[in-house]
């Protein structure tokens, strides 16, 4: 590569911030299309691998360009990576919270909220279905859930517990 | 700050940004598997910092910007009570810890390449973090049934089976959803 690659990893990565509706997980096939088809920065294998440390790691799942910048360029390519993904949607959050604030008692500031609220909780409930087809293979993993959904709903214990005994079950091989 | 007295506001007592830093970071080392739920358990839960309905309002804003959600949700709510520096230092405790267990993970993966038993421990603890994702959402949606707004549930249920079922792309499921939503929301107020 002759040209400094930190440059296309930043410029990719700050478009995609202001395009990524939907969140990370929604950018993942763009991100793939990037980072495998384009700039082939990586192969298939290992853009699977990094979305896989990106969940084993705790914290938001954006997580996944640190990886793929740290695969570019090294500490350098990780920072900005993440940076070019955050920071452009940050500031543009920043901005929109401020006014929103400021119109808090307008009718229209009122009706947009009452209205996005109701989608955003079905998208959200969407996702937890997506994700519950593709983690729950066999019927321990299903139980695994299904408890985990009863008991964080209906008390208040620490669900850190419940993520150690997913943990060692998947660790001994039952799931 | 000063608060104003909305009557929506569940209670006076303002984070500071060293709270808002720890509860973060907090947040952050937990959420194995999205940090949504642990966002929810650590701000409406135990802190109080907010009710069941600013949180959903404040994470439907989050959501809606482009942009990671849980990664504006941490701007939107540290902005909300702290200004630029609320804001700044909400997203530090949320990226710091994470950016530096995932740059040691990537060292050990580059050094020995093998995730075969990581990636069981995870198909457990993703099979709980599912769990957990659902029992939030419940909560979520259990203040649209109890208000009068007796439309919103309809639009959960049409946002939920459009995605999950349909499977249409989200953008297209979003930008035909919300406009209807926001228009029932104006007229039946």
């Amino acid at each position: 590569m002759n040209e400094n690659p930190l440059i296309p990893l930043f410029g990719y990565f700050a478009l995609l911030s202001l395009f990524a509706v939907g969140g990370a997980n929604a950018a993942i096939p763009e991100m793939h299309r990037i980072a495998v088809e384009v700039m082939h920065w990586m192969g298939d294998r290992q853009f699977a691998d990094s979305f896989a440390i990106a969940q084993i790691s705790p914290g938001p799942n954006v997580i996944i360009v640190t990886l793929i910048g740290y695969h570019v360029a090294g500490l350098a390519g990780a920072a900005v990576a993440t940076v070019a993904m955050c920071g452009p949607s940050c500031v543009f959050a920043f901005l929109v919270a401020r006014t929103w604030d400021h119109f808090k008692e307008a009718r229209w500031r009122i009706a947009i909220q009452a209205g996005l609220v109701p989608v955003s909780i079905g998208l959200i409930g969407a996702s937890a279905f997506v994700l519950a087809r593709t983690a729950d293979t066999n019927i321990y993993a299903a139980l695994i859930t299904a408890i985990t959904a009863l008991i964080g709903f209906a008390t208040r214990i620490n669900p850190l517990w419940l993520f150690a005994v997913g943990g060692i079950l998947g660790l001994s091989g039952w799931l | 700050m000063s608060t104003s007295a909305t009557p929506s506001r569940s209670n006076s007592i303002n984070p500071s940004l060293t709270e808002l830093f720890r509860a973060f970071v907090v947040v952050s080392i937990s959420g194995f598997g999205g940090a949504l739920p642990w966002a929810r358990r650590m701000i409406v839960e135990q802190r109080r910092w907010m009710t069941a309905q600013e949180f959903n309002e404040a994470f439907a804003l989050a959501q809606f910007l482009p942009g990671p959600n849980v990664v504006n949700f941490a701007v939107v709510f540290g902005s909300r009570f702290g200004g630029a520096a609320g804001a700044a230092v909400a997203l530090a405790g949320l990226m710091g810890p994470p950016l530096i267990i995932v740059t040691i993970l990537a060292f050990l993966y580059a050094r020995f390449g093998d995730l075969e038993m990581l990636s069981r421990i995870l198909t457990g603890i993703t099979a709980a973090a599912v769990g957990l994702l659902i029992a939030v959402v419940a909560k979520m949606a259990a203040p649209l049934f109890r208000e009068r707004r007796d439309w919103a549930p309809f639009v959960a249920m049409a946002a939920f089976v459009g995605v999950a079922i349909m499977q249409w792309p989200l953008p297209l499921v979003f930008v035909v959803l919300a406009p209807i939503s926001i228009a029932l929301a104006w007229i039946r107020r």
